[in-house]
């Protein structure tokens, strides 16, 4: 498939929400690190299974049951070439990254991770990579360590180094929802694995916005989250290298993921069902592949390159505006597209809610990441993230609105 | 959320509040702080002759919880043990001018009486039953 120069309006025209006024103005949506917009081919996916082809999969032998079999599956195999996995046998769907990263924690954690092993996750964690190791370690009597940053945001190499030998696992993000770091996980997977250490990538934040391949990464589990790619909520895929997958117990039990079940025994499927108990999410699984589709239409590397841009432009134009504070590293090769930042005169807060009534979307807290606003000392920050549909005007219009929270709030 | 929230009420306490200090010898205090989005309001209250003599509060954190907290401090002076004990939140919030808060920002409001609860049931439950 050839790939198609972004067209940010024409992206913009084809996400029905755009098109809806809130306070009599369009949304300027810049919270696109929590959830994205959806594309109306994503949502016309969904009603087109509802009305046309609903049915259980890999069950029925009826003309439709087959039909969602196969598009739930060939949205699988879209997956799989989307990050670069060898088989889709490695391609496992859960309900989000959360659930994916807790699934390699309850299994593969519970039976790899022994009393005095080392688990090593960053500072710039989500919860979602940060809880899942906390209590299996204490459950464990293993110990957490965490790889700090830099002043600049950006991950502390030589931390790293000096933790990786001997450790068990190395948990990290691939690009921080707060500072928009990206983390050398390349580098780091091959240091961890010469040492022996098991490497999972949390990929939420970097699978939506820039071109990922998990066999040159050289990780053994990889997390994403459909909704953060324009795709519907409750899907998440776990990738996990055959030979690890295989040896792990399943996870959740019950139909669908057994091969036989006798009254006294169970053996399990084959990969990758092993792990998918009961009846999936087939709708929005199916939908995913819309999502895809139309991500790779627009090649991650054009994605990459306008969110980019976009950044560039509203670092710039956060600088002029004067009195905020702002958070990450400032060279763009090393930031994803969010951009964490604090106010004198407001609290974040009241920044975003002032920006609501401008009809300006934007995130403020913690950003579930407690543990890296306590080690900059902050008490929560205000979050701007762009995507693919997100625009120079909306980031004057945000501007303008900071303007706003000044009047307003200003001491 | 509609223009309602930051009504001139909440604006003025926020940029000016009242009582912000912590008092010397209290005869109960009590903090708390909202995990979702950091505010934190340090209450403490000075109780003479069984009714609120004075109060003082220190925080830090939005601006709805700010005022909603120093709004309190005015809210409570001169109220008896039993009065506080039965305060509601609505009597706050209609103090504070009814603001259109959401699910999420209600919490900031009702910080600051959830703090005083905090600080107030203990020290009636150690002095006993009013005579």
């Amino acid at each position: 498939m050839e790939a198609l120069a972004l067209d940010v309006e024409k992206v913009g025209a084809d996400v029905p929400i755009f098109s809806k006024l809130f306070n009599g103005k369009t949304l300027a949506y810049l919270d696109n690190a929590a959830t994205s917009q959806k594309p109306k081919q994503v949502i016309e996916a969904l009603t087109d299974f509802y009305e046309g082809y609903n049915s259980n999969i890999h069950r029925g032998v009826y003309e439709i049951s087959e039909r969602a079999t196969e598009e739930y599956e060939r949205t699988r195999e879209a997956v799989r070439g989307f990050i670069g996995a060898g088989s889709t046998e490695e391609i496992v769907f859960t309900r989000n990254a959360t659930e994916s990263i807790n699934l390699v924690a309850r299994t593969w954690g519970e039976s790899n991770v022994r009393e005095g092993d080392r688990v090593l996750i960053s500072v710039l964690e989500h919860h979602s990579n940060l809880v899942p190791w906390q209590v299996l370690c204490q459950a464990k009597h293993a110990k957490l360590e965490y790889i700090g940053i830099k002043g600049d945001g950006t991950l502390d190499m030589d931390d790293f180094k000096e933790k990786a030998g001997g450790a068990r696992l190395l948990a990290v993000t691939q690009a921080s929802n707060v500072l928009g770091t990206i983390v050398p996980v390349k580098e780091m997977a091959r240091i961890a694995r010469r040492e022996g250490c098991t490497v999972l990538v949390d990929g939420a934040q970097s699978a939506p916005h820039m071109k990922v391949d998990v066999n040159d990464m050289g990780c053994d589990f990889f997390a994403l989250s459909s909704h953060k790619m324009l795709g519907p909520t409750g899907v998440g895929v776990l990738y996990g290298r055959k030979d690890i997958l295989e040896a792990m117990p399943p996870f959740n039990l019950g139909g669908d993921m057994i091969s036989e079940v006798h009254s006294c025994s169970a053996s399990w499927n084959e990969l990758p069902w092993k792990f998918e108990a009961g009846t999936s999410n087939v709708a929005d699984v199916i939908a995913f592949y819309h999502a895809i589709s139309y991500l790779e239409r627009m090649s991650m590397e054009s994605v990459r390159e306008h969110e980019m841009r976009i950044t560039d432009y509203a670092m710039d134009r956060l600088r002029e505006f004067g009195g905020l504070h702002l958070y990450g590293p400032a060279d763009l090769s090393k930031r994803a597209g969010i951009i964490a930042f604090t106010m004198d005169d407001a609290h974040p807060h009241d920044i975003a809610a002032v920006l609501d009534r401008e009809a300006v979307a934007i995130r403020s807290g913690y950003h579930c990441a407690q543990p890296l606003h306590e080690s900059l000392s902050l008490g929560g920050t205000a979050r701007a993230s762009f995507y693919l549909y997100n625009t120079e005007a909306e980031v004057d219009r945000l501007v303008a609105a900071l303007g706003k929270v000044r009047e307003v709030l200003g001491r | 959320m509609s223009d309602e929230v930051y009504k001139e009420i909440i604006l003025d306490h926020y940029k000016n509040p009242h009582n912000f200090r912590q008092l010397a010898e209290p005869s109960f205090k009590a903090d708390d702080s909202n995990p979702l989005c950091g505010d934190h309001i340090e209450l403490s209250v000075k109780v003479a002759d069984g009714r609120v003599s004075e109060v003082g509060f220190i925080g830090k954190g939005c601006a709805i919880s700010q005022a909603a907290a120093s709004i309190l401090t005015d809210l409570i002076q001169g109220k008896t043990l039993d009065e506080l004990k039965g305060m509601e939140k609505e009597q706050l919030l209609e103090a504070m001018g009814n603001p259109d808060l959401g699910p999420v920002r209600i919490k900031c409001a009702l910080l600051s009486l959830k703090t005083l609860k905090l600080g107030l049931y203990p020290y009636m439950s150690a002095r006993g039953p009013t005579p």
